[in-house]
């Protein structure tokens, strides 16, 4: 990667209110030529509203958003951007290649239709009207518009929502099949296999905030928690002692162990000889995940809520 | 990748997207016959059954077809106006397609001039239509000049009716919008005089009518031929030049202020 090259996007300090809520809280964020960032959060988090900034729909309250050293909305960086926005629809009636021809119109300097239908996998579906379609083969048709256009940066906000998990690994063909021809890319999703999967950078959007950003492996490491629960005939406490790094809760019934290692712990678990009946092993929502990693150093008002999520 | 600088659309771009943006919004229109036909048969229909067929039973040959002429080509042409801007858009803009639209690089502006050509196309064939039946089957003879000017009035004349469709469209969402369409569409025509002449109205609903831009837009067109109730033309098209303007503006406001965040 050229490291001589000027970021394509940069955010700086950037803040907004819609009435009360805070949707933004001083969010800095720079996206570099040729690269995938992946924007993780929960509903919620900002993801969209920094989408909507960097795409001027939504006008700053304070800080600065340039796009290809233009202010965001700007005509130039539009025409070197494409974009597939979150639950955007399709028109009925349109054929696929009459959309694809429409939106090519648009740039001046357009893929040839061939090669998007086949970066998009759509070729043999380009006779097709758009109500036909599945709902990947429509989300896959809402991405050949976004890089029908040839951009150096394609935004795409929760591209795989409500997809099965076929239609959700061939968008992600698509998405590398992009990122291998040198576009940058900004995803946002709330899934963290996702972003680890696609993305050469996680930058981690919580309550309007960046909580964290860095190569997938350090979120991961971060927020890859699992929680452990089972029914047993011991106490928390001797849970406690056995495994010493985790947090353990009292669930009821359950006994429920947080845990970055699930396997080494439970190893453990099995060879202490502790019965665990019922036992599940499921990813700890992001949402708790940052609770949980932030604890030391939250309020005591969240501390309660985490009591009470756990 | 591409490594071309960005450069504004020349001429040539912009008409190119405009070509496209019109050929697919008549394909789409097209493609749906469900609104086709209706828009196009209503008219028609009602003008067979009140202007040719009443007009046929007496009182002065071609007389009340020429005057219903005018007035149901008022009534087809400001169908497809009201009816592309307000329902079309409305869809639109809750599937977020709108959107789609204002952060791509094309200019807005071709998205509702395509869909002005459109509703116009719409109204040249439903004024054309009557124009044949009421040549051939009510008796209507006017100067070469007086065709002409009619359909010019009339076409031009969906232009208000576009900006009020516009506003409804982005006020409402897109399942309401055909319903609120319709709401004002026909009592609107009947009100106008479009249905039934407007000599036959009392004189306060005949007043009452000024409200309405059909009212306005049927009296130019009835003037060609000599039927209209009399007021000078300019406050005729004042009106609705005013009514495209206010409509625009508040179409203007509601536009910027459509949420993009789906």
């Amino acid at each position: 990667m050229p490291t001589d090259n000027q970021p394509l996007v940069t955010v700086t300090n950037v803040s907004k209110q819609f009435g009360k809520e805070q949707a933004l809280n001083d969010i800095s964020l720079c996206i570099q030529p040729n690269e995938v960032v992946a924007l993780l959060g929960e509903n919620g988090a900002g993801k969209t509203t920094t989408i909507g900034t960097l795409l001027g729909q939504l006008t700053v309250d304070s800080g600065q958003v340039r796009v290809f050293d233009h202010p965001a909305g700007h005509w130039a960086a539009k025409q070197q951007m494409g974009v597939m926005l979150q639950s955007a629809a399709l028109p009925d009636n349109v054929k696929v290649i009459e959309q694809l021809r429409l939106f090519a119109s648009y740039y001046p300097n357009s893929m040839p239709l061939e090669d998007v239908l086949n970066t998009a996998l759509l070729t043999d579906l380009q006779h097709r009207k758009v109500q036909t379609l599945s709902g990947g083969q429509k989300q896959r048709l809402l991405f050949a518009m976004a890089i029908i256009g040839n951009p150096r940066l394609v935004i795409l906000d929760e591209p795989t929502v409500g997809l099965d998990a076929t239609a959700r690994r061939e968008f992600w063909r698509c998405i590398r099949a992009l990122a291998a021809q040198g576009a940058s890319v900004l995803l946002t999703t709330h899934y963290l296999e996702e972003a680890d999967a696609l993305s050469d950078r996680i930058v981690v959007l919580s309550k309007g905030q960046v909580v964290a950003q860095g190569v997938p492996e350090q979120i991961k490491a971060k927020l890859g928690g699992k929680s452990v629960r089972f029914r047993s005939n011991v106490s928390p406490e001797d849970i406690r002692k056995l495994l010493p790094d985790t947090e353990v809760h009292n669930r009821g019934d359950y006994i429920e162990v947080y845990s970055s290692a699930p396997q080494t712990h439970l190893k453990t678990l099995f060879t202490a000889g502790i019965t665990t009946h019922d036992l599940t092993v499921s990813g700890i929502s992001l949402e708790d995940a940052f609770l949980h990693l932030t604890q030391p150093t939250v309020s005591s008002e969240s501390s309660a809520n985490i009591q009470e999520i756990a | 990748m591409n490594t071309s600088q960005p450069s504004p659309l020349s001429l040539f771009q912009r008409w190119d997207i405009l070509r496209l943006e019109t050929q697919t919004e008549l394909t789409k229109t097209l493609r749906t016959p469900g609104f086709v036909i209706p828009s196009l048969a209503f008219p028609v229909m009602f003008y067979v059954f009140f202007g040719l067929l009443f007009n046929a039973m007496g009182g002065q040959p071609g007389h009340g077809a020429k005057y219903m002429m005018a007035t149901y080509a008022v009534f087809g042409a400001i169908g497809p106006a009201l009816f592309s801007f307000g329902a079309d858009v409305a869809t639109d803009k809750d599937k977020g397609i709108l959107s789609l639209k204002r952060v791509s690089p094309m200019p807005i502006s071709s998205y509702f001039a395509a869909r002005i050509i459109t509703a116009m196309l719409f109204a040249l064939v439903i004024i054309l239509s009557l124009f044949a039946l009421g040549a051939a089957f009510g008796s209507v003879a006017m100067t070469r000049g007086q065709w002409i000017a009619t359909l010019i009035i009339v076409l031009f004349g969906t232009l208000p009716f576009c900006a009020i469709g516009l506003f409804i469209g982005l006020s409402v969402s897109a399942k309401a919008a055909p319903a609120v369409v319709n709401l004002i569409y026909l009592p609107m025509a009947f009100l106008s005089g479009l249905w039934v002449p407007i000599q036959l109205f009392p004189s306060t609903l005949e007043l009452a009518a000024n409200i309405f831009p059909a009212y306005h837009l049927a009296q130019l067109a009835l003037a060609i031929q000599g039927n209209d109730l009399g007021a000078p033309w300019y406050l005729h098209a004042g009106a609705l030049a005013a009514f495209t303007v206010v409509f625009l503006g508040l179409s203007v406001k509601r536009f910027n202020a459509i949420d993009n965040r789906h």
